[in-house]
């Protein structure tokens, strides 16, 4: 691999995903529609909420291709960089490709540029990298992210929605993406309040999780048995935190209790 | 038809070496000094904007002194050459000595086959998990590389400034202890060098993956009082 240089004029400047372009780096377009011919994984349910500090993420770890259950421990949420992170549905190999390339794509801009992008910047920046991905979701790999940051120059936390056209979508409140996505949103948009603290973002956030897997077979619910849980991070001044398994095996042994209780007392759940 | 002059070779390499030489010499210099925790880079640096220190990777810092803009043509070169291929093998894959013997190459190529030299010296720098797998590149106008320990000065008036620095260079530095050493040692017998006219960073070893670190303001304050 040699040093890459540029006469001025070719320069790709701070924009590593440009960089590529320029060594023909890029992987092939599909001709044709891949999904008809081999089974696809695909990464199911993803919640973003805006709380008091900053934002709460979430993702189940199921991934499915077909009507079969591929991976039970898949990771969809990550960080994108200090301040932000990014969580992934739809085809999980491009979605992990996309995820990578974007986490770099920050992290070289930052490194080139001597300061990092704006969180407007780094939300159009991956706005670009999905509608530049449009003619491989037209393939059946389509790849819908969302994306939520604390804002360090306006102190608060914000969402942002994508569509496969690359489409960007800034939510108020919260956001979710996947097959899940409408009964996690639904279950969300009723518990929601403003201003919420950490604990009851996390609680609300778990739950949305539980009722989707109720609901959506492509969406894995907690897994006792294995110990698998969702994947839960802040993002808040200082910056993007896994919250620890153990407390979120804690919430959730709650959760179930509080919904068993319910049942029990026949109490209709929504 | 005219014929050219004939030039000797030796004649040729040693005026584009003298060439290169002043260039440098008109800027200021710099030290790399291996501590207790990392390397700390310190270079004389009126500029805030500027920069003549900064990070190319994960564990590997860069240093240029002489024509800011060659040596930042390098210094970006390097940050795509490393996070291409981090991206296309693994972040663990890519290490200092590749990325200085690719810059070996250039600085060779062009004192060689250009009109101009670059007027530059550089410093690949990469901090290891141990204190053993520290390394300095010093990279020279013409293409050398020199493989250091424990320190190194680029610049003008290397020689001086690393002889002063060599009596004050001990292996269990702290960080303000290394820092009073580089600071002592560029600025001479004559001068003083206060926090404005500094620009310091490290690698630190502890840090998780990031190991740069500018250090600026109140924390260099800090560190210098």
């Amino acid at each position: 691999m040699s040093l890459p240089l540029f006469t001025p004029g070719e320069d790709p400047g701070p924009d590593f995903a440009e960089l590529l372009r320029r060594i023909d780096y890029l992987p092939p377009v599909p001709e044709v529609k891949v999904d008809d011919r081999v089974p696809i994984t695909h990464g199911t349910t993803v919640v973003a909420i805006r709380y008091r500090d900053g934002v709460v993420m979430a993702g189940d770890r199921r991934a499915t291709a077909g009507n079969f259950i591929s991976h039970r421990e898949l990771e969809k949420v990550f960080p994108a960089d200090r301040h932000s992170g990014v969580a992934i549905a739809g085809a999980a190999g491009p979605a992990m490709e996309m995820v990578r390339l974007f986490q770099l794509q920050l992290e070289h801009y930052e490194k080139v540029e001597g300061q990092s992008l704006s969180l407007e910047g780094k939300a159009n920046q991956l706005g670009q990298m999905v509608r530049n991905h449009l003619p491989v979701a037209m393939q059946g790999l389509a790849v819908v992210p969302l994306f939520a940051g604390y804002d360090t120059g306006r102190d608060h936390g914000r969402l942002f929605e994508y569509d496969v056209t690359g489409g960007r979508y800034e939510e108020s409140d919260f956001a979710s993406a996947g097959s899940g996505s409408l009964h996690a949103g639904t279950v969300v948009k009723l518990g929601y309040s403003e201003g919420m603290e950490r604990g009851d973002a996390i609680d609300l956030i778990l739950k949305a999780l539980f009722e989707a897997a109720d609901e959506d077979s492509a969406t894995g619910g907690p897994d006792l048995v294995r110990g698998i849980y969702p994947l839960i991070a802040t993002i808040t001044a200082e910056g993007f935190e896994r919250i620890e398994e153990g407390e979120i095996a804690e919430r959730f042994r709650a959760l179930i209790a509080e919904l068993s209780t319910e049942e029990a007392r026949g109490g209709e759940r929504a | 038809m005219s014929m050219p002059f004939y030039v000797a070779p030796e004649q040729v390499m040693k005026d584009r070496a003298d060439y290169a030489r002043k260039g440098i010499a008109r800027g200021r210099s710099l030290a790399a000094v291996v501590y207790d925790d990392g390397i700390l880079l310190c270079a004389e640096n009126p500029s805030r904007t500027l920069r003549k220190v900064s990070e190319i990777y994960d564990r590997i810092g860069f240093a240029g002194v002489g024509k800011y803009n060659e040596f930042d043509q390098l210094r970006i070169a390097g940050v795509r050459h490393a996070d291409l291929k981090g991206f296309s093998f693994s972040r663990e894959d890519v290490d200092a000595r590749g990325l200085a013997n690719q810059y070996a190459q250039i600085l060779g190529q062009i004192f060689t086959h250009e009109i101009k030299p670059m007027e530059v010296e550089i410093l690949v720098a990469e901090v290891g998990a141990e204190r053993a797998g520290d390394q300095l590149f010093h990279i020279l106008y013409d293409g050398t590389v020199v493989d250091e320990t424990g320190f190194t000065v680029l610049g003008g008036e290397a020689d001086a400034i690393a002889d002063r620095l060599e009596g004050a260079w001990g292996d269990d530095l702290d960080l303000r202890s290394a820092l009073q050493a580089a600071v002592d040692s560029l600025a001479g017998p004559d001068r003083q060098l206060d926090a404005s006219d500094l620009e310091v960073a490290v690698l630190r070893r502890s840090d998780s993956r990031r190991a740069f670190h500018r250090i600026e303001g109140s924390e260099l304050d800090a560190l210098m009082g």
